[in-house]
């Protein structure tokens, strides 16, 4: 049983070379939710990599809405045993079965739906959700999204579905690393209180300060799970830094969507030691 | 003259809210959503009886065919229901990348299209959703042209596995398609056989095309009227087959001349049998307010048009 601590360097070293084999991709929010995908993924979620089926009864769903971090979210899948880790070296390259953005078209375990196009995500969560309870699978459905990806209309439609429908069996987790691509979301659209906004949709929301803390995002899940089944969906605002684990990286929108030169790699690598030997 | 009787005029969406009926009651799969049109839709008998399998989103369309696709991840059939201009043009990205890209079994089922939505105007009156929705990989067409086979094509959907737009309307038409025969997507009907001209129609203009023959028929002009209900996958050898008698083509359909059946069939004849073809549709124009009638007269959109096409067609 490898320690849950040795996962999130590991994944970033994956983002890193992922991302600068084919000199495109977003590692910046990538390396951001590495720890949520790590917590989600080796801990919290109740899932089954080994044998893939997508209607996934019987265990816990993932919808990733924020598509275009797909780098964490295709390592995190390999490292969990969805598809050979191997596999990770051909992400954006001709023939891939690691699209761009993920999708379901080409068969790669572990992806439910195509996402890319922002906003998209919760809808598709808050059906996997009705889809459970007709079924009367007790199991949960997970979604990540950007604090960006909020300004989206159609996630407003989600909430105020969720909400006032009681989809209590969900837990949608906000990944407010305050950045997006042309600036901060101060900058861009301001995003006012993003808890308050869930909230007065019906939602129990959870606020982590420590997004990049394993422990305190392994916490922070457990917590949101205590609170499903109530009633209210649960969301979880958590705050993280983009581009985390690399100093020069870290907490700027920048890293949001280049990939580093071979400088910068061999820097950036120096940062995350290799713990589970590279792909 | 053509041997088909109009049994009683009804709307197709009350074909399609008879289909959904029968297939809740004999599929415990299908489940439905409705964006705040349920009774306009006729989803209303569906969602009274099956309380449970019906999802009333609100008006919030975007929303309902991302849901769709994640209630599909869990083995339902999900059919959504709202009209053809809030099920294909508000939510294009949604249909793309949710349901099409992601190959999800969600069927879209599309009322109140075209110009016979009538008084409530172009903003209402999509004549683009054919183009719309046929451009998209994977996607499945169709556009049925009386009650009896909207009630079959939504019973079929249901054994077919993929994502599907279904189109139908909102003025009572003839009802002209025997109540026991089955829909088979993919394949065109022959409806009446003629030797001079081949008039491909779709939807309500399928029943102004048989009026149309008859007139033809009295003028000594033999016609063979083919109802094109699944407009893609398309029936290629059909058309051929019936242009190697004819040699040449009307078409006929309540959408723009651009994307729609006319499109469709002048492709197909170019790349496989060059023929002439005249389009009955509308002409790069949006609609207006007007009864049923008084728009299809004004667009060109019903026999007298298809009659004057077939002539136009034959100088070529």
């Amino acid at each position: 049983m490898v320690p849950i601590t040795e996962y999130p360097s590991q994944i970033r070293r994956d983002i890193l070379r992922m991302v600068h084999k084919p000199q495109s991709g977003h590692p910046g929010g990538s390396m951001g939710c590495t720890e949520f995908f790590t917590a989600l993924y080796f801990d919290v979620m109740r899932h089954n990599p080994a044998a893939f089926r997508m209607d996934g009864h019987g265990e816990d769903l993932f919808f990733l809405s924020n598509g275009h971090i797909s780098p964490v979210f295709y390592s995190t899948l390999a490292r969990s045993g969805y598809f050979p880790v191997a596999e990770l070296s051909t992400f954006r390259l001709i023939n891939s079965r690691l699209q761009g953005h993920p999708t379901t078209h080409d068969g790669l375990p572990g992806v439910r739906i195509a996402s890319g196009s922002l906003g998209q995500g919760l809808s598709v969560a808050v059906g996997a959700a009705q889809a459970k309870k007709l079924h009367g699978d007790p199991h949960l459905v997970f979604t990540l999204h950007g604090d960006g990806e909020l300004q989206e209309g159609q996630i407003w439609e989600a909430a105020l579905y969720a909400g006032g429908k009681k989809v209590d069996n969900l837990i949608a987790t906000v990944d407010a690393n305050g950045q997006q691509i042309d600036g901060s979301t101060d900058e861009v659209l301001p995003m006012g209180d993003l808890g308050a906004k869930f909230a007065a949709f019906g939602w129990d929301v959870l606020h982590l300060e420590q997004g990049n803390d394993l422990h305190a995002v392994q916490a922070a899940l457990r917590q949101a799970i205590t609170r499903t089944g109530k009633g209210k969906p649960v969301a979880l605002i958590m705050k993280t830094a983009m581009g985390h684990g690399v100093d020069f990286m870290a907490g700027t929108h920048k890293w949001h969507g280049i990939a580093p030169n071979d400088d910068e790699l061999a820097r950036a690598l120096a940062q995350c030691p290799e713990t589970l030997g590279d792909y | 003259m053509h041997p088909y009787t109009n049994q009683g005029s009804q709307d197709t969406r009350s074909g399609f809210g008879a289909g959904l009926l029968e297939l809740g009651r004999c599929n415990p799969k299908v489940v439905a959503l409705c964006a705040d049109l349920t009774g306009s839709l006729k989803m209303d008998a569906f969602a009274k009886e099956f309380p449970e399998r019906f999802f009333q989103t609100g008006i919030a369309e975007a929303h309902m065919m991302s849901m769709a696709a994640g209630l599909t991840i869990g083995g339902w059939i999900p059919f959504t229901g709202t009209f053809a201009n809030f099920s294909t043009g508000r939510v294009y990205d949604q249909i793309r990348q949710s349901i099409a890209y992601s190959d999800k079994n969600v069927k879209i089922c599309a009322s109140h299209a075209g110009l016979t939505l009538g008084e409530d105007g172009a903003t209402h009156q999509i004549l683009e959703d054919i183009g719309l929705m046929k451009m998209l990989p994977g996607m499945t067409v169709i556009v049925t042209a009386d009650y009896n086979q909207t009630k079959a094509a939504t019973i079929a959907l249901a054994d077919h596995h993929g994502p599907v737009y279904l189109r139908f309307g909102r003025p009572k038409v003839a009802n002209f398609t025997p109540a026991d025969k089955p829909f088979v997507i993919g394949k065109a009907d022959v409806l009446l056989e003629g030797s001079d001209v081949t008039i491909a129609a779709t939807g309500h203009l399928v029943w102004e095309a048989l009026e149309a023959a008859n007139t033809l028929a009295a003028q000594g002009i033999s016609a063979e009227v083919i109802n094109f209900a699944t407009i893609k996958p398309f029936d290629t050898e059909a058309l051929l087959k019936s242009v190697h008698k004819t040699g040449r083509v009307v078409t006929a359909e309540e959408h723009q001349r651009h994307g729609g059946l006319g499109d469709l069939v002048a492709q197909t004849l170019g790349m496989h049998r060059p023929a002439p073809i005249e389009m009955v549709a509308v002409n790069d124009s949006f609609g207006e307010s007007g009864t049923p009638a008084q728009l299809m007269d004004k667009y060109g959109l019903n026999a007298a048009a298809i009659v004057e096409a077939t002539l136009r067609v034959r100088n070529r």
